[in-house]
């Protein structure tokens, strides 16, 4: 019994190679990759290899002798490659402005000059702390925190302390309570439709329930970006909700439906309904259909047996189906972007920023990873909610 | 209790409404003669239909869109397909829980954060702007309903007859391709139409990884929603639509053989 059970499992492992090697290599690493980006900073490291070495033991008290001004001036005398020189630019200048004049009139002089130079006559600057301090915090380390915090809002202040970015500095807290808030209305509207459309639909039978089903499952199968669209032309300043009201006498103006939080939530609602409505109709079908007679044959009022029998067995779909609906709501892009306005964007399109506009992949995986780390969070315990159905206590 | 069932009717009426109203009220405009997507429709023409097949932009991206719809297919139904036989019979055991796990992940995780990465490692290995990379990506998010599909469909085959097969004679090779793959393989084809489906949808990840050369109708669609909105667009919608009933339509009916076996 024992052989043919490793060759069997053997052969299950052989057939799963191929799938697993490709998603290593194609889902895993890019995650990671992503991952790597948010908290790594070699930047200044493999730019200025000599100063790191030299700047690893200066006490910062006063400004760094010969040997560590001379390892400096090695370091950028070597870096012929322009696109490396500017990355090491915008690092340093992102940390102190200044950088950018500072380091293009030295780079300028030292390609100018001999051997021996005195960096401060070339530039006052470097008889500053301030500057070698920054360039010393620069190459310490390859990795950062750095954007991590800043992802919600924090940096670290002079002292090295975790610390509230001034008011104003970055929206990315607003944006992920923004994210939040649409999440949840979105989910909100989702039960407030879903949970009695389920009712109805688990209560009917016959081509009834099928029309009914029918209506959920057609929009699930047709194109995100076709209902987009439809959207945007039905909700658009002449579109045909406004145009209907206009015609009926009942506005003079059209409602501005498009382009504002309304919008976007009546959209992500229509793309998300079927994710509330199938997890409940499947609890509710499986309630035994004589319960409800039950109760009333026991004297119960319609409404409390409906309070007290139906609505709480169903609340098991109902969970399920706002994980779902929640989950998918906070990663969402396209909708907001196409329907929304500036001030609808949710987390998704604040990392596309980065990532496309910015070309800022540090930001845009730190932004990642939180809301990977949240969508995880919620899917985890959709798992734990799912397994415990499996295994009905 | 009359009021009650009036009320329950409306009310789903309203949420059918909702649910089909947009998709039906804009399927007449891809026949408008105008350039606006207003009602009242002044003429019908078939211009918009033209302009897809006519104008450079649409035409390429729906071939685009067909290659790479094709290769996803291809790759996705070949891996999903041999990892759903690898997964059988193995429910019990933790490590192959966890691979169906990783397997189904890209469900989950937000395009948004796997496009930041496959955009970021795809530089590196000159994937990206690449036919090869969009097919890749595509996979990715297109595997797990290939192996949902999949496992369901081998759930239903009944291990005696491959059994009885083996008893006979049969090698291992023949039992798998003349009695396990054929009861199987109406679950693979829905896979494959969902794997499909799914690359012909897909933005976000094909926003981060394909160039100009590779964009595809859903990419040309989310650009001109954005830049200037016209009733070509409603014209590919329609496209979209009816190809959609028409691969629901086939996955019921293989679905329907499936479950009358």
């Amino acid at each position: 019994m024992r052989r043919p059970y490793v060759v069997q499992r053997l052969r299950s492992l052989l057939l799963l190679a191929p799938l697993l090697a490709f998603m290593l290599l194609f889902f895993v690493v890019p995650l990671v990759t992503m991952m790597t980006s948010a908290v790594s900073d070699p930047v200044a490291t493999n730019a200025l290899p000599r100063t790191a070495r030299a700047l690893a033991h200066w006490d910062r008290a006063a400004l760094p002798v010969a040997p560590q001004e001379a390892a400096f001036v090695a370091d950028i005398r070597a870096l012929t490659n322009d696109e490396q020189f500017g990355d090491l630019v915008r690092r340093l200048n992102s940390a102190q402005s200044g950088f950018r004049s500072l380091l293009g009139k030295t780079r300028r002089a030292l390609a100018a000059s001999g051997s021996d130079v005195e960096l401060a006559a070339i530039d006052p600057r470097w008889s500053e702390i301030s500057y070698w301090a920054t360039v010393a915090d620069a190459v310490a380390s390859s990795w950062t925190d750095k954007n991590l915090l800043a992802a919600v809002d924090l940096e670290r202040n002079a002292a090295g302390d975790v610390a509230a970015m001034p008011e104003g500095a970055s929206a990315n807290r607003l944006i992920l309570v923004r994210t939040f808030v649409t999440a949840a209305i979105v989910t909100i509207a989702c039960i407030a439709i879903g949970l009695p459309f389920a009712m109805v639909a688990a209560s009917v039978q016959g081509w009834r329930r099928q029309l009914l089903l029918g209506a959920v499952l057609l929009p699930l199968w047709t194109s995100l970006l076709v209902r987009t669209a439809a959207w945007y032309i039905v909700l658009q300043d002449n579109g045909l909700i406004n145009a209907t009201l206009k015609s009926l006498g009942i506005i003079s103006g059209p409602i501005p439906l498009m382009f504002n939080r309304l919008g976007v939530v009546i959209a992500m609602t229509h793309v998300l309904l079927p994710f509330m409505v199938l997890p409940i109709f499947s609890v509710l079908i499986a309630i035994p259909r004589n319960l409800m007679p039950a109760a009333a044959s026991l004297g119960a009022h319609p409404l409390s047996a409906f309070l007290h029998v139906l609505l709480p067995l169903s609340m098991r779909g109902v969970v399920s189906g706002s994980l779902l609906v929640f989950m998918a709501a906070l990663g969402y892009y396209i909708t907001p972007a196409l329907i929304g306005g500036a001030n609808d964007q949710m987390i998704s399109s604040v990392i596309a920023y980065y990532a496309t506009a910015a070309a800022n992949w540090s930001m845009a995986g730190a932004l990642g990873l939180v809301l990977l780390a949240m969508t995880m969070l919620l899917y985890a315990v959709y798992i734990r909610l799912a397994s415990d159905e499996a295994q009905p206590a | 209790m009359k009021t009650l069932a009036v009320t329950k009717f409306v009310f789903a009426g309203l949420v059918v409404v909702f649910l089909l109203g947009p998709l039906i009220a804009v399927l007449p405009l891809s026949f408008t003669d105008s350039v606006f997507l207003n009602y009242p429709i002044p003429g019908y023409s078939t211009r918009w239909f033209r302009e897809l097949i006519q104008a450079e932009s649409w035409r390429l991206s729906i071939v685009n869109s067909l290659i790479i719809g094709s290769g996803t297919t291809a790759l996705a139904t070949l891996l999903g397909t041999l990892a759903g036989l690898g997964l059988r019979g193995t429910r019990s055991s933790p490590l192959f829980a966890a691979m169906r796990t990783l397997f189904l992940l890209p469900m989950v995780v937000p395009a948004v954060v796997l496009g930041v990465g496959m955009q970021l490692m795809f530089a590196r290995y000159e994937l990206i702007n690449t036919y090869l990379g969009v097919i890749v990506a595509h996979t990715v998010v297109a595997v797990p309903f290939v192996l949902v599909n999949v496992s369901s469909a081998l759930q239903g085959v009944d291990a005696r007859l491959e059994h009885a097969a083996a008893s006979l004679g049969a090698s291992p090779r023949t039992v798998l391709l003349s009695v396990t793959l054929p009861i199987a393989l109406p679950g693979i084809i829905s896979g494959a139409l969902f794997a499909f489906a799914t690359s012909l949808d897909e933005v976000v990840l094909t926003l981060f990884v394909a160039g100009p050369n590779q964009r595809t109708l859903a990419r040309q669609m989310f650009a001109s929603i954005r830049e200037n909105i016209s009733p070509a667009i409603v014209a590919a919608a329609a496209v979209f639509i009816v190809g959609t009933i028409v691969l629901a339509l086939c996955v019921q009916a293989i679905r329907h053989r499936l479950s009358w076996r």
